[in-house]
């Protein structure tokens, strides 16, 4: 089904749905790189106004990828809750925008998250301001469960990132040490390893579990390795606590991940089956971000952000303890700058908690983006005022191993001051009992006695 | 603010330990983070001067060949790596006549992601590779040098040459630490159609700190050994060289294939 919009005498037309959604994409690199960027400006306003103008049931009846061809798009269809769906039913793209802004309370936007399929909730991304989107994102609650309470009202986790170039369990020792006496690592304490093997990958998450048991640190630790290598590692004994996967928003895409729906959910049954949390049973944990379905050549000529959108629907169904959005780690030809790498982590952060999901953002860029420090702290206070579940900690904000600049303790440190956003609160009374916070939000004075930094000795030499 | 675990540094190049003031890191460890970071832009903007490079090549009684990207600019470089896999008309059309004599490995230098990273190391890096691919009995084409390449390039070049193994040399993407590395991409039978999944990878090339210049050069002799032998490049060649495992990271360079999803430019 095509559609138009003529304005002051000048029609633009659109001949499919995706098209028109991919139209009316706020400007990014990946859309040009795909061709199906708007061609001018005024194109791509004339394609908001007719998106605005498409009844959200469209989007259930003229799927963007045939069911056919692809899993998730089955997954979303089969999925859909017409329960849910009721309220909003009878509303086109353009009265959602203001039914959100309006009616959008908590309950409500809980209520309804069943019913929203991932193109409904890029499709009203694309006509809302950024304050739109920090608006009701900031309205969604969805709290998540492990060792700790994650997405409380008030309350920003945080993802310790201990990464090293080799490896190596002392440096990881010593960065994880540094983050957790600055107060990170609530949300996971999660290691990029260099390498998938299998050896390796066990002796940081005994590295890792140690650290956590012999502190009695309620959070909870993952090697983001592939799948296979965790459900291998499974079998084998090692201590899993939470099972990572990055996910994309097409089969296809998934496909080059080696990942399918069914891998996931055997992985997450594994996961469960060692009960290893004490408060919940969310055990995955998935990285996204836009860009990936094109650059695995897989996105069926569907924009970037409504892929990525859809691989919020592969997410939902695992029902995950954390999901972030690697926003800028693409690189400039998907996210050219910080203007649209900042845009591209409101709507990624919305989208996500619009479809009830634990969405946390590494505010992040390459060394060849039009980026800086400076873009990361706009975008860092803006998900910071938009209730983002939880952002990443690196040791001065600089990861050795993977070469790209994210978010630092510090940097967490001040949007808590700056915000008053707390850690999940079994985190927080401990960082309060060990002497790292001072009962006030904030790091207690470093004269104070840290066990845990008397203990490091021990821990660093028995890991080498 | 100082921190009391300053002595874990030793533990780890991570910029840990910062110190802080209020919540915010010292001036010091700020300062330090943008003169790094200054230093990797530098490296991606910076232009590369193909012509003095070439007359460098030609001092060593080598024969270099400027070839011509579809890129024409650094930003469209950035945005469009597509025109960075391919020549314009004027170098495709220049490239066959090479291809009477046969040719073994067809050699090309691009700036890549850090133009710092081949004018600090791609002339040593040049020499060493033509000892150690001339003591291995492998015959080199014209040197071939292409401002604003990207990996794939190896592939129309080593076509046209009518070469049996393509190896591009390729500035990697700068990170804080290191702005000046060189990476090295293997493919067997370059051509259309190949994808990354079947080249092979020698990264971090940088002494001091990163891998030394004869050790990639007789790393990438073992691999086009292999590929020649296998008559494949790729996932299907796995670095089992005994005695010559390398490590990644600031003592090291890394070999290996290339994952899906993870371009390698």
């Amino acid at each position: 089904m095509g559609y138009s919009m003529t304005l002051r005498g000048k029609t633009a037309t659109f001949p499919d749905l995706k098209t028109l959604l991919a139209k009316a994409s706020p400007l990014r690199a990946a859309d040009e790189l795909a061709g199906i960027a708007a061609e001018s400006e005024e194109e791509r306003a004339m394609a908001q106004y007719a998106l605005a103008e498409v009844p959200l049931q469209r989007f259930l009846d003229e799927p963007l990828i045939s069911p056919e061809a692809d899993e998730v798009t089955r997954l979303i269809l089969e999925r859909h809750d017409p329960a849910a769906f009721a309220p909003i039913a009878t509303l086109r793209v353009g009265e959602f925008r203001e039914w959100l802004l309006r009616e959008g309370d908590a309950d409500r936007l809980r209520s309804i998250a069943p019913g929203v399929s991932p193109e409904m909730a890029a499709a009203v991304s694309k006509i809302m301001r950024n304050q739109d989107l920090i608006a009701v994102a900031r309205r969604c609650r969805v709290v998540t469960r492990f060792r700790n309470t994650i997405g409380l009202p008030g309350r920003l986790s945080t993802r310790l990132q201990p990464n090293h170039p080799t490896d190596d369990p002392r440096g990881i020792a010593a960065s994880t040490l540094d983050g957790l006496l600055y107060g990170a690592g609530d949300a996971v304490i999660g290691i990029n390893p260099a390498t998938d093997n299998l050896d390796q990958v066990h002796t940081l998450l005994s590295l890792l579990d140690d650290l956590i048991q012999r502190h009695d640190i309620p959070t909870q630790c993952c090697v983001l390795c592939h799948v296979t290598t965790t459900m291998e590692l499974i079998r084998r004994g090692s201590p899993v606590d939470l099972v990572f996967q990055s996910i994309a928003g097409t089969e296809a895409a998934n496909q080059s991940f080696g990942v399918d729906l069914g891998m996931l959910r055997e992985a997450r049954d594994m996961a469960r089956a060692q009960n290893r949390g004490t408060v919940g049973d969310h055990v995955m944990y998935f990285e996204t971000g836009q860009g990936s379905a094109l650059s695995a050549n897989a996105h069926h000529g569907v924009d970037a952000q409504t892929c990525e959108a859809r691989a919020y629907a592969v997410a939902r169904e695992f029902e995950p303890l954390l999901v972030n959005t690697v926003v800028g780690f693409i690189g400039p030809e998907y996210l050219y700058d910080g203007k649209q790498i900042t845009r591209a982590g409101l709507e990624d952060h919305f989208c996500g908690k619009l479809l009830g999901l634990p969405m946390g953002c590494d505010v992040c860029y390459t060394n060849h983006a039009e980026a800086d420090q400076n873009d990361m702290d706009t975008l860092l206070t803006l998900l910071g005022v938009a209730g983002c579940t939880y952002v990443m900690g690196i040791p001065g904000a600089d990861d050795i191993m993977l070469a790209y600049q994210s978010t630092s303790f510090h940097d967490a440190l001040y949007l808590r001051e700056v915000l008053g956003l707390r850690p999940a609160p079994e985190f927080e009374e401990w960082l309060n009992r060990m002497g790292i916070f001072n009962g006030r939000n904030a790091l207690a004075d470093s004269c104070r006695q840290v066990p845990l930094l008397s203990d490091f000795a021990g821990l660093g030499e028995g890991a080498a | 603010m100082s921190d009391r675990w300053d002595h874990l540094r030793r533990y780890t190049p991570a910029r840990i330990a910062l110190g802080r003031a209020g919540s915010a890191v010292p001036t010091g460890p700020l300062l330090a983070f943008q003169w790094a970071h200054a230093r990797a832009r530098d490296a991606v903007h910076l232009p590369w001067d193909v012509a003095r490079f070439a007359r460098r090549v030609q001092d060593r009684d080598l024969t270099p060949l400027i070839l011509s990207t579809r890129v024409a600019d650094r930003v469209q470089y950035l945005k469009r790596p597509d025109l960075g896999r391919q020549l314009d008309a004027e170098s495709a059309q220049s490239l066959p006549g090479w291809a009477g004599s046969p040719i073994d490995v067809a050699l090309i230098f691009t700036n890549g992601l850090s133009s710092t990273a081949v004018e600090v190391h791609g002339l040593p890096l040049l020499d060493a590779l033509v000892r150690a691919l001339g003591a291995a009995g492998l015959r080199l084409g014209p040197i071939c040098l292409a401002e604003n390449g990207r990996v794939a390039l190896a592939d129309p070049v080593g076509a046209a040459l009518g070469a049996r193994l393509s190896v591009i040399v390729v500035g990697e993407r700068p990170g804080l630490s290191a702005a000046d590395s060189l990476g090295l991409y293997l493919t067997y039978a370059p051509g259309t159609g190949r994808t990354d999944a079947e080249r092979n990878c020698i990264s971090n090339v940088r002494p001091p700190e990163g891998l030394a210049y004869d050790a990639a050069a007789a790393k990438l002799v073992y691999l086009a050994r292999e590929a020649l032998r296998l008559t494949a490049s790729g996932v299907a060649l796995k670095d089992d060289q005994p005695g010559h495992r390398l490590t990644r990271g600031p003592q090291g360079g890394t070999t290996q294939t290339i994952e899906n999803g993870n371009p390698p430019d």
